[in-house]
C-alpha cells in the first residue's frame, strides 16, 4: 500500500519536472522563429546598395535604408548627449545621499520614469518640443529618447558607484584632494565601466524604439542631417513599410529588420564583453 | 627637550550623545615616532582621524578643544590644507586601482590639478619610492597597475604616496594589521628610517610593535589619555596601574 | 641627525641608498612652488549644490510630465468628465470620445497575455531557480530570455503580422469565426512572448534565494523535488513571483508597437477574443498624427494620462512588494 503511494509521488515528481522542462524550452521557440524568419527574409535584401541608398517611391523596385540608418545614429547621439550629463550627476547624487526624504522621492521618481509607457513619452515630447517648434523634428525625437534613457543611466551610475569602497574616497581625501575632485577624478573613473555599461544599455533600449517617434521625429523619405526637420529611423521605417499595402516595401522592411536586429543584438554582446573587460577589481 | 610639532589641548570628540574622546592633552614631539596604544574602542583611531579632520566625513560628529600644527590651529584652516600637511596611511592598503604605480605616487599632485614637468614627476616618484623602500622592487614596472603588488608592497606604495606630499606629520592607522609577518617587519623597519624627515604618529593594537618601533608611547583607555612618556620608561616602569595591566595583557 | 658629508643617507638592511643633497633641494623647491600656487579649485558646497540640482531635476521632470498631460487633457476632462472612461463611443467625426472600448481592449489583451506568459515564465523561473541553476543549459536559456527582451517591439509586431496572423486566420476559419487574423487573441500571443522575460527573471531570483538549508531539511524528510517546490519554495516565493507578474503587467499595459500592428484597429467594444480592437496605447499610436481639433487631441492625451497613472500605480506596487521582500531578507 505504502509502495503504491510512493510510486505515485515519484511519478508526480518526474512528470512535474518533465512539464517544467518542456514549457521552459518551449518558450525559447518564438525566439528562434523570429530570428529564423528575419534572417531568411532579410539577408537576401541586404547588400551595399541597400545600405547606402535612399528608399525609392512606391512602385519602383530597389532602394535602400540609408536615411534610416543615419537617422538612427543621429537620434542615438542626441539622446545620449541630453541624458548622460544629467543622468550621471543624478546617479552620483543618489549614491552620495542615501538617507532622507528628498533622495527617497528622487529614487521613486527615477523608478516611475522608468515605467512610463513609451507612447506617453512621445506625447510629452510632442507637447514640449513639437508644439513649441511648430513642426516635427529630430530634436523632439531625440528628446523623447533622452527621457527614456535617463532612468537607465541614473540607475546604472548609482548602482556602480555604490559598489566602490569608501577606502578609495578616504585615500583621496587624506591626500588633501577636495570632495568634488575626489568624486570626479577618483570615484567616477573607478566606476567608469559600470557607467558606460549603463549608457550602452540605454542606447540598446532606445535604438529599437518606435512609439515615441511616431509623432516627434515622424519619419521622412529623404536623407536629412538637420535635426530641426523630421528624421527617419530604422524602427520607424520598419513600422511604416510593414503596415503599408506595398509588397516591395514589405521586402525593404524585412531587410531593415535584419539590420536592426543585428545592430541591437550586436550591441548587447558588445556591452557584455566591454563590461567584463573594463571592470575594475577592488 | 623635544620640540612639539603637534599639540593637542583639551580635545574631546562626540558621536552624537556619545563622548568618544575626553579632554586629551598631548604634545607630539617632532621627528620622533609616537605610538598610540589601547584596547579596541579606546578612541585611538578616532583621535588620529580628528588630527587630519577625516572624522568630518561622518555625520553627527562634534569636537571641542584645540589641535595645532606648528602653532596653527588646524580647525581654523581649510581641512584640505591640513590634509596636505598631515598625511595618512590606512589599515588596509588602498592604492588607486585604476592608476599605475607611478601615477599612484604622484596622485596627490595630479588629482589636485598641480602641473609638474616630467623631470619633476620622475624625481618625486623615484625619491618617494626610495624613501618607502619600494623603488628597487618596482622600478622596472612603474607603469603597471598598483593592484598587482603584494599586500606589503601595496602598503609601502601608500606610504610613498603619502610621503610624496612631503607632509610634516604622518599618521599611520594600524598600518601592518592586514599584512603578513614578513611584510610587517619590512614596514616597521621603514617607519624607523622615516622619522628623520617626518614626525610619525602610529596607532597600533600590537603592543610589541609599539615597543619595537616607537620613541614615545601614549596609552588611551575609554577615550582618556592615561599615560604618555618615552617608550622605554613606559614599558619598564609604567606610572599608572592601568597602563601596567594593559601592557602585561591583563585586558584588551 | 648628523650629516657627515653632502649625502643624506638612509640605511636599510643589505641596501644602502644614497640620496643626493641636490635632489633633496630640488624636491624642496618643487614642493614650495606647488604649495604656493595651490588653488582650492571647485568648491565643495557648489558641487554639492549641483548634485542636489541634478536630483531635483528628475523630480521636476516627472512632475512636469504629469502636469503637461493633465493640463492638455483638461478640454477633454472638462467636456466629458468621469464618464469619459465609460463612454462606449469613439467617433472623431461627431467629436464624441469615450475610452471604454480601449479600456476593455487593454484589459482583455493584457490579462490574456499575462495568463499565457505566466504559463511559461513560471516553469522557467522554477527551472532556472531550482533545477538548473548553473551550467551550459542554464546559461543558454538565460541568454535566450535576455535576447527575447532585447528584440525591439516593432520587430515583434512585424513578425506577428506576417507569421502569426495568417496562422490565426486559418484557425479562425476552422472555428467558423470571422477570419480577421488580427485581433485580441493575436495581440495577446505576441504580447505574452514579449513579457515572459520580466516575470521569468524576477521569479528565478526569488526562487533561487530560497535558503538551501531549509530545502535540505525538507528533502531529508523524504519529500520529492516536486513536493518541496510546491509546498515549501513556492509559498515562500509567492510575493516575489507576484511582484514579477505585476511588473510584467505594467510592461504589457504600456506596450504599443507590437500590439498596434496586430490588433486590428477597431474603435468598437470588442465582442470576443477574436475581435479586432484597440488598446489605450494603440489608438494613440494610430490616430495621434491625424487628430484634428482640440477636443480630439485632448481626448487622446487624456488616454495617455490614464495610461500613465495606471502603469505608475502598478509599477510602484510591484517595486514596493520587492522592497518589502528585500527588507524581510535583512
Amino acid at each position: 500500500m505504502k509502495e503504491l503511494a510512493i510510486r505515485r509521488r515519484i511519478i508526480a515528481d518526474k512528470s512535474f519536472k518533465a512539464i517544467v522542462v518542456l514549457l521552459s524550452f518551449a518558450s525559447i521557440l518564438p525566439m528562434f522563429f523570429i530570428l529564423f524568419f528575419i534572417i531568411t527574409k532579410g539577408i537576401s535584401v541586404v547588400d551595399w546598395t541597400f545600405l547606402t541608398h535612399l528608399p525609392k517611391p512606391v512602385g519602383e523596385i530597389g532602394g535602400g535604408i540609408s536615411n534610416a540608418i543615419v537617422g538612427t545614429f543621429m537620434l542615438i547621439i542626441i539622446s545620449t548627449l541630453f541624458s548622460v550629463p544629467v543622468g550621471v550627476f543624478a546617479g552620483i547624487f543618489l549614491c552620495e545621499y542615501r538617507k532622507g526624504r528628498f533622495p527617497y522621492f528622487v529614487k521613486l521618481a527615477v523608478e516611475t520614469l522608468q515605467g512610463i509607457p513609451s507612447i506617453v513619452i512621445g506625447i510629452i515630447a510632442y507637447i514640449w518640443v513639437v508644439l513649441t517648434m511648430g513642426s516635427f523634428s529630430g530634436l523632439s525625437g531625440g528628446a523623447s529618447l533622452a527621457l527614456m534613457m535617463l532612468p537607465v543611466i541614473i540607475t546604472a551610475t548609482e548602482e556602480t558607484l555604490k559598489l566602490i569602497p569608501d577606502s578609495l574616497r578616504e585615500a583621496s581625501l587624506a591626500l588633501g584632494v577636495s570632495y568634488p575632485r575626489t568624486i570626479l577624478k577618483v570615484v567616477i573613473p573607478a566606476g567608469l565601466s559600470g557607467i558606460l555599461t549603463g549608457i550602452l544599455l540605454g542606447v540598446g533600449r532606445v535604438a529599437g524604439e518606435t512609439a515615441p517617434l511616431l509623432f516627434t521625429a515622424f519619419g521622412s523619405p529623404f536623407m536629412n542631417f538637420n535635426i530641426l526637420k523630421p528624421i527617419n529611423t530604422l524602427p520607424l521605417m520598419i513600422f511604416n513599410y510593414a503596415t503599408s499595402p506595398y509588397p516591395e516595401w514589405h521586402t525593404l522592411a524585412w531587410g531593415a529588420s535584419f539590420v536592426l536586429v543585428v545592430f541591437v543584438l550586436g550591441l548587447n554582446l558588445f556591452t557584455k564583453v566591454v563590461t567584463r573587460k573594463w571592470k575594475v577589481q577592488f | 627637550m623635544e620640540s612639539a610639532v603637534l599639540k593637542i589641548e583639551n580635545f574631546s570628540a562626540f558621536f552624537g550623545e556619545n563622548q568618544v574622546l575626553r579632554e586629551i592633552n598631548l604634545s607630539i614631539p617632532q621627528n620622533r615616532i609616537t605610538a598610540i596604544i589601547g584596547p579596541s574602542g579606546c578612541g585611538k583611531t578616532t583621535l588620529i582621524r580628528c588630527i587630519n579632520r577625516m572624522h568630518e566625513l561622518i555625520p553627527n560628529v562634534r569636537v571641542s578643544g584645540k589641535i595645532s600644527l606648528d602653532h596653527e590651529d588646524i580647525y581654523d584652516t581649510d581641512p584640505i590644507i591640513v590634509r596636505r600637511q598631515i598625511g595618512m596611511v590606512f589599515q588596509k592598503p588602498n592604492p588607486f586601482p585604476m592608476m599605475s604605480i607611478y601615477d599612484n605616487v604622484i596622485a596627490g599632485y595630479q588629482l589636485n590639478g598641480i602641473k609638474l614637468s616630467k623631470v619633476e614627476k620622475d624625481t618625486i616618484v623615484e625619491e618617494s619610492l626610495k624613501r618607502a623602500a619600494l623603488w628597487n622592487e618596482v622600478k622596472t614596472s612603474l607603469h603597471r597597475k598598483g593592484t598587482f603588488l603584494s599586500g606589503g608592497q601595496q602598503q609601502r606604495l601608500c606610504i610613498a604616496r603619502a610621503l610624496a606630499m612631503r607632509p610634516t606629520v604622518l599618521l599611520l592607522d594600524e598600518p601592518t594589521s592586514a599584512l603578513d609577518p614578513k611584510a610587517t617587519s619590512h614596514v616597521e623597519e621603514l617607519i624607523v628610517q622615516l622619522k628623520d624627515t617626518v614626525t610619525i604618529l602610529l596607532v597600533t593594537h600590537n603592543i610589541g610593535q609599539a615597543a619595537r618601533v616607537s620613541d614615545f608611547t601614549a596609552f588611551l583607555y575609554v577615550g582618556e589619555l592615561i599615560e604618555f612618556g618615552p617608550t622605554e620608561r613606559m614599558f619598564t616602569a609604567p606610572k599608572n596601574k592601568r597602563t601596567e595591566e594593559y601592557l602585561t595583557g591583563k585586558f584588551g | 641627525m648628523e650629516k657627515s658629508t653632502d649625502h643624506l643617507s638612509i640605511e636599510l638592511p643589505k641596501l644602502h641608498i644614497l640620496m643626493d643633497r641636490s635632489t633633496e633641494d630640488f624636491l624642496v623647491r618643487v614642493h614650495k612652488r606647488t604649495m604656493a600656487g595651490w588653488k582650492l579649485g571647485l568648491s565643495e558646497s557648489f558641487f554639492r549644490k549641483i548634485l542636489y540640482v541634478a536630483g531635483a531635476f528628475v523630480l521636476v521632470i516627472l512632475t512636469a510630465i504629469f502636469m503637461s498631460l493633465a493640463i492638455t487633457a483638461i478640454p477633454s476632462i472638462g467636456h466629458f468628465g468621469v464618464s469619459f472612461l465609460f463612454g462606449a463611443t469613439w467617433d472623431p467625426v461627431r467629436n464624441v470620445f469615450g475610452a471604454f472600448p480601449f479600456v476593455i481592449g487593454t484589459l482583455f489583451v493584457s490579462l490574456l497575455a499575462l495568463a499565457i506568459s505566466t504559463l511559461f515564465s513560471l516553469p522557467i523561473s522554477i527551472f532556472l531557480g531550482e533545477y538548473s541553476r548553473e551550467g551550459a543549459i542554464s546559461t543558454f536559456i538565460k541568454s535566450v530570455i535576455e535576447l527575447l527582451a532585447g528584440i525591439p517591439s516593432v520587430i515583434y509586431g512585424f513578425c506577428g503580422l506576417f507569421l502569426l496572423v495568417p496562422m490565426v486566420r486559418a484557425l479562425e476559419i476552422k472555428l467558423n469565426v470571422a477570419p480577421y487574423g488580427v485581433g485580441i487573441f493575436t495581440s495577446s500571443l505576441v504580447l505574452a512572448v514579449m513579457i515572459i522575460p520580466y516575470s521569468a527573471s524576477i521569479g528565478r531570483e526569488v526562487i533561487s534565494l530560497f535558503p538551501s538549508d531549509l530545502k535540505e531539511a525538507a528533502f531529508s524528510l523524504g519529500a520529492t523535488r516536486f513536493e518541496v517546490i510546491r509546498k515549501v519554495i513556492l509559498p515562500y516565493a509567492r510575493s516575489g513571483i507576484f511582484a514579477g507578474i505585476l511588473l510584467s503587467l505594467g510592461r504589457a499595459l504600456g506596450e504599443t508597437m507590437a500590439v498596434t500592428m496586430v490588433i486590428g484597429n477597431s474603435n468598437f467594444i470588442p465582442k470576443g477574443i477574436f475581435s479586432p480592437a484597440n488598446t489605450l496605447a494603440s489608438v494613440i499610436a494610430n490616430e495621434f498624427t491625424e487628430a484634428t481639433g482640440q477636443l480630439y487631441l485632448s481626448s487622446l492625451i487624456e488616454l495617455g494620462l490614464v495610461l500613465f497613472m495606471v502603469t505608475t500605480v502598478i509599477n510602484i506596487l510591484g517595486k514596493v512588494i520587492i522592497h518589502r521582500m528585500d527588507m524581510k531578507e535583512k
